[in-house]
This record gives structure tokens, C-alpha cells and sequence, in this order.
């Protein structure tokens, strides 16, 4: 029974992807894609990369041309958000009073970026999830500036890299000894601290609790061991928030997200993908909620064979890059609590190698920098949870 | 099919050599993309229609 009219909240990556595979897969429903920017899809990931740095410029981040987008033959509501859900009714609200009816429901809402209590209407400050963040933040950024970035996650440390290649000055907060500790371990991480240093960026230990000011202007920031840390702008990439208040009223379970069982399904006919979406997952017991760009296109996949009648599962390795200066960083899996690390090919020293991590004896995540096809014959160990004593094999040296 | 790929848009990430390892490859020296077969015959298309929208970068333009 194919639904005659699909509703896609959400004009992002998962919200396109979702649509894109229900045509291919032959969906001849009316589509209508609901959109609050007013940009048609375009891609987030280079924004604190290569969009900020002003290498890509705005028609490459455009996920699709015009042309293959009217394709699709959907409805486009761009510039309006969704303010609430009737399931009773299958009626999304739209913040004009309209409504849309549904018979497959889409939502791909994504987030937003946390913001500190009380800085709002601060100039010079700034968070980054939109083209239009990115367009305010390059403005302001001129060479000798000081750009103060609070939150030492891969946003953060972009963005450092990013404004340290315009000439800006620049000093990175982050809450671990190195940024990307947390995620990456000491090694890693510690390694991409010392590239920020000798590129000049300022590192700090410390979290942001305020934003200093003087005439409404950013004039630093004060961190929670109480030192004052001086600036022109800031940017905070402490975080993200799942939207789902327009959700609050529709009896979907919301958790960290929409909760959703390891199809994507939050209720019969509700499915949600993308940054949003916490689907449940199988080896992890719980739901889980991945801000992954790659992840957002298997949501898209997944679901629309699920509104089809024919799920599929999930590739059950996660996948995340980041750019920073002439490095790339390749991750499969989940670093992230490992208790085990071995370099498989290169070194740290070199800033190019491939590694394994490990937790419970297992094999848990891959990681590369500048390394991409070796790294890629090391993804298999993560997709199967190898046991560690398999990656003594896998080391060339050995 | 015929498949068109964009090499400055392109990331590295290869899912597209994951899903159609017939069709694409990876340069050594930094993961780029490279299109080894740009008319796959019909039994690869599935694969490659795939790749297209893993694709985070979306590099991969396939005309039908």
C-alpha cells in the first residue's frame, strides 16, 4: 500500500536524500518538501571548511542543480517551518496557520546550534549551522582580527583552522587538554593539537561561560575558572539541539530527538532521519543519535524503502571526516570511550597514518589522516567488531 | 548509464568505491575519486545509483 501523499519536514541532506531514493525506487506519491530556509538543499559540512575559507563558493554547496531538483516534481515550501504535528488528523501546521496533509510523514528537522543564556542580539558573536551563520562570520573576518572559538568539537576546530588560514588570530577553547580529546584520545587529538600551535592558534583548556562586551560588541569571553580571554568576535560550537518543539504536542516519544525503532519508524506513518533522528541501534541496545553527514543519506535510503514496504538495514559503520588546514581526518566506527589504540601504517609524527581503537577487546573505530585507501581496507574490521588480537595482523611491521 | 563525477567536489570519504567497487576507485595520494568505468553496463546500476546518494559531497551525477 504506497501512501498517495509524502510530507518531508526538513530540506537538508536526509530530507532530500529521503525524497531522491523514494523516486528511484519508483514513489509516484505527491511529495511536498517543507523547508524554514529559504535556500534550496545545500550541503553543511563545508561550511566551517571549505565554504568559510572561501575555496568553495555558493553554487558548490548546492546538493543538487535546479534542474535535477524540479525533477523530483515535488512541492517546495521553503521559507516556512513547521510549528505542530496532528497525528489524529495526519496534518503537519505550518507557522502561516496552513496545513498539510500526510500519509507518509518525513520529519528531517535537524538542529540547531546551543547558545549561551543572555547572549542573544550580541554583535560579533556567532554560532555556525546555516549559510547565513557562515556568510556573517566570514564577513566579519579580517586579517589580524581575533577570532575567539568556544567548544573544541570538530565545528570548533574547523572553523580555527579555517579563519587561521585568512589571517585571522585566533584561540580555541576547548574543554580537554586537546580539542577533539574526547573524541579522538590523547594520541590523535594530541597531534592535531600541535598542528593548530604551529599554525599559530592559541589553545586554551577552559569552557566558556560568558561572552564579555562593551557597546553591544563582543569584547572576549570569561571561562569558568574565571579568566577573561580578549577577542573581536566569537564563535561558540558548544553543541547542537535536536528541533522537535514543534513535535512537543504530538505524542511522538522525544529524548535527546524522535526516537524511532532501527528503521527510522517514530509511529505508524512517522518516520524521522538525519541529525534529528535517534534510531535505535542494535549493538548499542539504545537509541542513538549520529550528527553525521553520511549517516543523514542512508536515514534518506532506509526510510524511503521503509514508506515502501521493503526496510532494508542500516551500513552499520558510521562515517565522519573533517578538514583541517591540509589534513583530513577519516573516521569509521566509534572512537569515542575506546580503551585500545595501534597505528597500523605511517606514524603520528608524520601526520599520516591509519590506527585501529579498540573497546571491550574489540575493534571499535578506524582513523586516518591522509591516508584514504589504506584506511579504507581497515573499515572491515570495524564492520565485523574484529577482536583486538586481529589487528596485530593488520599491522605491516609486525 | 553514463556517470559523470565531480573531482573538486569531491571528499574522499569512498562510500562510492564501498558500494560499486567495479565503477570507482580512489587516487592514493589523497582518496579523490576516479571514474573507472563511465557507461557501466546495466548490472551495475543498482550499485551505482547507491553510490550516487551516499555520496556526503554529492559528486556523483548519474544520467540515466
Amino acid at each position: 500500500m504506497s501512501p498517495q501523499d509524502v510530507v518531508v519536514v526538513g530540506a537538508g541532506a536526509a530530507g532530500l536524500g529521503t525524497v531522491e531514493a523514494l523516486r528511484r525506487e519508483g514513489c509516484t506519491a505527491r511529495v511536498t518538501i517543507i523547508g524554514d530556509e529559504n535556500d534550496l538543499p545545500y550541503d553543511r559540512p563545508p561550511l566551517s571548511k571549505g565554504y568559510l575559507s572561501g575555496a568553495w563558493d555558493e553554487a558548490r554547496l548546492q546538493l543538487r542543480p535546479r534542474e535535477t531538483l524540479a525533477e523530483l516534481g515535488a512541492t517546495w515550501k521553503l521559507g516556512h517551518s513547521a510549528v505542530s504535528l496532528d497525528r489524529e488528523a495526519r496534518e503537519v501546521r505550518l507557522e502561516d496557520g496552513s496545513t498539510v496533509h500526510y500519509d507518509a510523514l518525513v520529519i528531517a528537522t535537524g538542529v540547531r546550534s546551543r547558545r549561551l543564556p543572555g547572549t542573544e542580539g550580541i554583535s560579533g558573536l556567532h554560532t555556525m549551522r546555516t549559510r547565513a551563520d557562515a556568510d556573517r562570520l566570514r564577513e566579519e573576518m579580517r586579517s589580524g582580527a581575533r577570532l575567539l572559538v568556544g567548544g573544541g568539537g570538530f565545528l570548533g576546530s574547523e572553523t580555527a583552522a579555517s579563519a587561521r588560514t585568512l589571517g585571522c588570530e585566533v584561540t580555541l577553547i576547548s574543554r580537554r587538554p586537546a580539542p577533539l580529546g574526547d573524541v579522538l584520545g590523547d594520541e590523535v587529538a594530541g597531534m592535531l593539537a600541535a598542528l593548530h600551535r604551529e599554525r599559530g592558534v592559541d589553545l586554551e583548556q577552559g569552557s566558556v561561560d560568558a561572552v564579555t562586551t562593551a557597546d553591544g560588541h563582543v569584547t572576549g569571553v570569561r571561562l569558568a575558572d574565571g579568566r577573561e580571554l580578549p577577542g573581536d568576535m566569537a564563535l561558540l560550537a558548544i553543541g547542537s539541539i535536536p528541533n522537535v518543539e514543534w513535535l512537543r504536542d504530538s505524542g511522538l516519544t522525544l529524548d535527546d530527538g524522535v526516537v524511532c525503532d532501527a528503521s527510522g519508524l517514530a509511529a505508524p506513518g512517522v518516520w524521522a532521519v538525519g541529525d534529528v533522528a535517534a534510531w535505535h541501534d542494535p549493538g548499542a541496545e539504545r537509541p542513538v543519535r549520529l550528527e553525521h553527514r553520511t549517516r543523514a543519506s542512508e536515514h534518506g535510503i532506509s526510510v524511503a524503502r521503509s514508506i515502501l514496504g521493503a526496510g532494508g538495514p542500516l551500513p552499520s559503520v558510521p562515517y565522519v571526516w573533517s578538514d583541517q588546514y591540509e589534513y583530513t581526518v577519516q573516521i569509521h566506527g566509534s572512537p569515542r570511550g575506546a580503551d585500545r589504540f595501534a597505528i597500523i601504517d605511517g606514524s603520528l609524527e608524520e601526520r599520516g597514518f591509519t590506527a585501529v581503537y579498540g573497546r571491550d577487546d574489540r575493534v571499535c573505530a578506524a582513523v586516518g589522516v591522509n591516508m584514504v585507501r589504506p584506511l579504507r581496507a581497515l573499515r572491515r574490521l570495524v564492520a565485523q567488531r574484529a577482536p583486538w588480537e586481529a589487528v596485530a595482523a593488520a599491522q605491516p611491521q609486525l | 548509464m553514463k556517470i559523470e563525477i565531480d573531482q573538486l567536489k569531491c571528499v574522499g570519504a569512498g562510500q562510492c568505491v564501498m558500494a560499486a567497487e567495479d565503477v570507482f576507485d580512489q587516487r592514493d595520494e589523497d582518496g579523490i575519486v576516479v571514474l573507472l568505468e563511465a557507461e557501466p553496463d546495466d548490472s551495475h546500476a543498482p550499485d551505482v545509483r547507491t553510490a550516487a546518494a551516499l555520496c556526503p559531497a554529492a559528486a556523483i551525477t548519474v544520467h540515466e
